[in-house]
């Protein structure tokens, strides 16, 4: 890279910003030069919005959502279908699925998919918080919303496995979502298809 | 081959080894091809809904892509399927088992290092994988012949120490020593572990033999669990490391076994 000869401290936030997911080169340099001009109160406030999120966001505790009050707005709700719960790879996918404004139950989170070669589990995800949550008899569907790929087809079917024997129905979102995609990029409509058109696994 | 003699676009046959998430929406996808050994290719975009890329690019899919050499890896300007995982969705078994041969290629592979035999190997085995009457069996072939391809086949006709020819007894086997050791031998190798006369057979058979004749071989379950071993702790052997893959394997046998047995109980 070609900021070697930026000041020391504008070298560094660079680099920084250079680390986050979808910055290059390019748009780090863009962004820090842009902060350099920026008002001081501006940049005061971005600082602040940093430490606080990071002081303040945490998991919730049922959903594994990233929240900032406990249990979450989603959980908290009083108006959402208790029993039905949506299991998704990424916090991001929750932001997808409320956009369709179709989905009115739970959700969980897993934080990442099953991925042997990569040397993710299902101890590495939140697989046992989610059975512990079934065990209540609450929930009675269980919409396993794994990205439509081989390692979320993975998760998937070890979800269905290991609540087998416990009374609640398990559908897999299925029609409209093209194999490979990352749920988070799905457009509304698709969503709200596969939403829809979800089927039972057997 | 160097990379010298490699377009800067070219187009190959691969196999998906493993796709990591990069960026906002790009793959970074691990390739083994026929000529070019291991490649690390970067699929632009891959993770959206509307890519004409991203279905093409799973771990196992057979495809023809068309790639743009960079500096640190390739980038995807093509992707086509010539054989997809369909068979497997819903096999959670067979798909991990898919997983462990990916991840066996990946580590044993070297990038742009031609081994074109190699690369049928795992053609031929992702192909076999969802109708193979015992994926185990397939496993221990493409393990041995792996080893093999990559000339790390264990001794398996004379004894590794000594040089004797192996009588039709039980042997032992030492990763270390590198193969089979007759039973004067043994003594002096404390890690080394019997090896039956049957384990033995298996492995000198699939050193040499074609798929077909390996997946027709029914192998009863101690030998299978010998063979598993023993091959396990010899690739742990040449790696120097785990491979990660088994971990998963391991829990969901037994988990299997378990429901084996709750369902006998039930009957
Ligand atoms: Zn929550
Ligand atoms: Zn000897």
């Amino acid at each position: 890279m070609d900021h070697q000869h930026a000041a020391a401290p504008l070298a560094r936030l660079i680099d920084e910003l250079h680390r986050l997911p979808g910055v290059g080169p390019k748009t780090a340099q863009r962004l820090a030069y842009h902060l350099v001009r920026a008002p001081k109160e501006e940049v005061q406030s971005l600082a602040e919005a940093l430490s606080a999120m990071k002081e303040q966001v945490f998991f919730c505790s049922q959903c594994h959502n990233l929240t900032d009050v406990e249990p979450c707005a989603i959980c908290g709700d009083g108006q959402r279908d208790r029993s039905t719960v949506c299991v998704v790879e990424q916090a991001l996918d929750i932001l997808a699925l409320e956009r369709t404004r179709r989905y009115k139950g739970l959700y969980h989170v897993l934080h990442g998919a099953i991925s042997p070669m990569n040397g993710v589990g299902p101890g590495d995800l939140t697989i046992a918080a989610l059975e512990g949550r079934l065990r209540t008899g609450a929930v009675k569907e269980l919409i396993l919303a794994t990205n439509p790929n081989l390692e979320g087809e993975a998760t998937a079917t070890y979800i269905q496995r290991q609540v087998r024997g416990l009374p609640v129905a398990v559908t897999r979102l299925a029609r409209g979502l093209p194999s490979g995609a990352d749920l988070e990029y799905a457009d509304e409509v698709t969503l709200a298809r596969a939403i829809e058109g979800r089927q039972v696994m057997s | 081959m160097t990379s010298a003699e490699r377009p800067r676009l070219y187009s190959t046959e691969a196999i998906v080894l493993r796709q990591t998430p990069m960026g906002e929406a790009d793959r970074l996808l691990t390739l083994y091809t026929p000529h070019y050994g291991k490649v690390r290719a970067m699929a632009k975009g891959a993770r959206r809904v509307k890519s004409r890329l991203g279905g093409h690019l799973e771990p196992l899919t057979r495809v023809r892509v068309l790639l743009a050499q960079g500096t640190t890896f390739a980038v995807v300007s093509q992707a086509e399927t010539l054989g997809n995982t369909l068979a497997l969705r819903g096999d959670l078994w067979r798909m991990t088992c898919g997983f462990y041969m990916a991840e066996l290629v990946d580590r044993f592979a070297q990038e742009e290092q031609e081994n074109g035999a190699l690369y049928r190997l795992l053609e031929e085995s992702v192909a076999a994988l969802a109708e193979a009457p015992d994926p185990d069996t397939l496993l221990r072939f493409f393990e041995t012949r792996l080893l093999a391809l990559m000339g790390f086949l264990p001794e398996l006709h004379q004894c590794a120490s000594c040089g004797m020819a192996l009588a039709p007894v039980t042997n032992s086997f030492s990763p270390a020593v590198g193969g089979a050791l007759c039973p004067a031998c043994r003594a002096q190798q404390a890690l080394a572990r019997p090896m039956t006369l049957q384990a033995l057979k298996v492995l000198r058979l699939f050193s040499g033999c074609a798929l077909e004749a390996a997946l027709a071989l029914r192998v009863p379950e101690p030998l299978a669990v010998e063979l598993e071993h023993l091959l396990r702790q010899y690739i742990r052997y040449v790696l120097e490391r785990d491979v990660r893959s088994t971990e998963f394997l391991d829990m969901l046998r037994r988990e299997m076994r378990e429901d084996a047995f709750l369902a006998q109980q039930r009957a």
